[in-house]
């Protein structure tokens, strides 16, 4: 089955990933230079997305919740624990893996077919690790950044939404946000986050890494990282979710 | 000086290297020929341990690339340069920082001193004034020099070069072989060049090895070649009609 010998070549390859760095300072170096590709460069579609999301979930509950027997803040409530459980790591993760993960496929996938990655092998170099572990680490620790700002954003969002279409009152809103809330939702929501991290960069990167052949080949891996990425996504989702919250 | 001893190389069930036996001298620029798809960069590639062989013993004066263990297989590593079909270079680097690269993850140099070995070997290959250029910003044949420059930087005992000069006009061609040449003789290097060039083999050819649909067919120098009695060598030498009429006129 095709799938024993991608899970199987998948593992060796996240062992080869871990092994020791060649030389401590230049790691750092491109660890800073990951976080700054991958993290803040992801910045504008967190925002954008969270923004939105936000503003449609609030409005949404608003038009369902048309009954004078709830009390408007709940929109308030369900707005913020829809970001905080699932819009703000899963959608966030998705979208990333799509954002992240094709430019992470196509990089290493044209390294791989331009024989950069030979090149790197023949100088004693261990590819995997040199290319692949500075990304894992940039990206695991700035997604709780990201996690946490779409949060915010989003909440705002929903506040800017609900104001202004009238819908829902400002206080209404500000009680609702802050009305049962559960510090246990930001863990988990982290938690799902610097999951999904390792789930793209090294999903992705093992595309990559072994695409064979020519342009067309790293555009198909790189379609492949993000659909393989992007089911993870939903299946750890799911796991996680039976663990943490269950 | 390298030696390969009855090498075997499939993939899958696909029998690619049948049997290779030669030895490649130091000092000398030695070629393997053969048409594409014969089986030369595989070859190229088991001899300097890219691809596991299947059957078969490589040594680089002696030691075994099979027997070595991670530690040693890195130091052995360090003395082999290579030069790839399509240059290789790191993209997201400048020249400089390309050549710089094995002295930054392998030497404790300063940082002068790496600039200065890294203008030294820019210089070596004739190319200034491309210091801070991206790879894609240069010629293909500038690409190829500073895929030399990069493969000598440490000062290697062995160099592989894999077609050197496809994809470049006849003169720069020349230019890429000679320097190979001059190279491989200053600093007495192992050099092996893949090629399907006759004007290389007959420019450089110190030690010339045929290859046939994975097998070793003839092995010689320039000056023999023309008078091999081999059917695949001829059909290969003398496909192009310059090489036939240069035949001609020997006769
Ligand atoms: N990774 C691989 N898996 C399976 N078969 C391969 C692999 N690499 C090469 N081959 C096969 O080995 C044979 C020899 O290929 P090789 O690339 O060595 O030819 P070549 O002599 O270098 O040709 P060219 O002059 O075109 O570069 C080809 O038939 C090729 O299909
Ligand atoms: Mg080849």
């Amino acid at each position: 089955m095709r799938i024993f010998y991608h899970i199987g070549r998948y593992t060796l390859f996240v062992k080869k990933v871990f092994g020791r760095p060649e030389k401590h300072s230049i790691f750092v170096k491109q660890v800073i230079k990951e976080i700054d590709k991958l993290g803040i460069d992801s910045l504008g579609i967190v925002f954008i997305i969270s923004i939105f999301m936000g503003a449609v979930i609030t409005l949404q509950t608003a038009y369902n919740l048309e009954s004078p027997l709830i009390p408007r803040y709940t929109i308030g409530l369900a707005a913020r624990d829809s970001m905080l459980l699932e819009f703000s790591s899963t959608i966030v993760g998705l979208i990333l893996a799509g954002k992240v993960g094709s430019n992470i496929a196509s990089e290493i996938g044209t390294m791989r077919v331009t024989e950069q990655i030979d090149a790197l092998e023949i100088m004693g170099i261990n590819p995997a690790g040199y290319l692949v572990l500075p990304k894992v680490v940039a990206f695991i620790f700035i997604i709780p950044f990201l996690v946490i700002i779409s949060m915010g954003v989003g909440i705002t969002g929903g506040f800017l939404a609900g104001s202004l279409s009238g819908e829902v009152p400002a206080p209404d809103y500000i009680y609702g946000i802050q009305y049962a809330f559960i510090p246990f939702y930001v863990v988990y929501s982290l938690i799902k986050g610097v999951v999904f991290a390792f789930v793209i960069t090294t999903v992705s990167a093992y595309w990559g890494y072994y695409a064979e052949g020519g342009a067309l080949e790293v555009g198909k891996a790189s379609t492949t990282a993000v659909v393989t990425s992007s089911v993870q996504i939903l299946l750890f989702n799911l796991l996680l979710t039976q663990l943490l919250l269950a | 000086m390298i030696e390969a001893v009855n090498v075997f190389k499939s993939f899958e069930d696909k029998e690619v290297l049948k049997d290779i036996s030669a030895v490649f001298e130091k000092g000398q620029t030695n070629l393997i020929i053969g048409q594409s798809g014969s089986g030369k960069t595989v070859l190229l590639k088991s001899l300097v341990g890219l691809h596991e062989v299947t059957k078969g013993e490589i040594l680089f004066d002696g030691r075994s690339l099979v027997g070595l263990n991670s530690k040693q297989k890195k130091a052995l590593r360090q003395e082999i340069g290579m030069l790839f079909q399509g240059s290789a270079l790191f993209d997201s680097m400048t020249v400089e920082e390309n050549v710089r690269f094995p002295l930054d993850m392998f030497t404790h140099m300063t940082e002068e001193e790496k600039r200065d070995r890294a203008n030294f070997c820019l210089d070596r290959v004739r190319l200034e004034n491309a210091n801070n250029r991206l790879p894609s910003e240069i010629s293909g044949g500038m690409q190829k020099r500073v895929a030399i420059a990069r493969a000598i930087a440490l000062n290697p005992k062995y160099l592989f070069c894999d077609e050197p000069n496809s994809g470049l006009d006849p003169r720069t061609s020349i230019v890429i072989d000679e320097l190979i040449h001059e190279i491989t003789e200053e600093y007495g290097m192992t050099t092996i060049v893949n090629t399907h060039d006759m004007n290389s083999v007959m420019g450089i050819g110190d030690k010339i090895i045929f290859i046939y649909q994975g097998e070793k067919y003839w092995e010689g120098t320039k000056d023999d070649i023309f008078h091999v009695q081999n059917k695949q060598l001829e059909d290969f030498i003398f496909a192009s009609k310059m090489f036939r009429q240069i035949k001609e006129v020997h006769k």
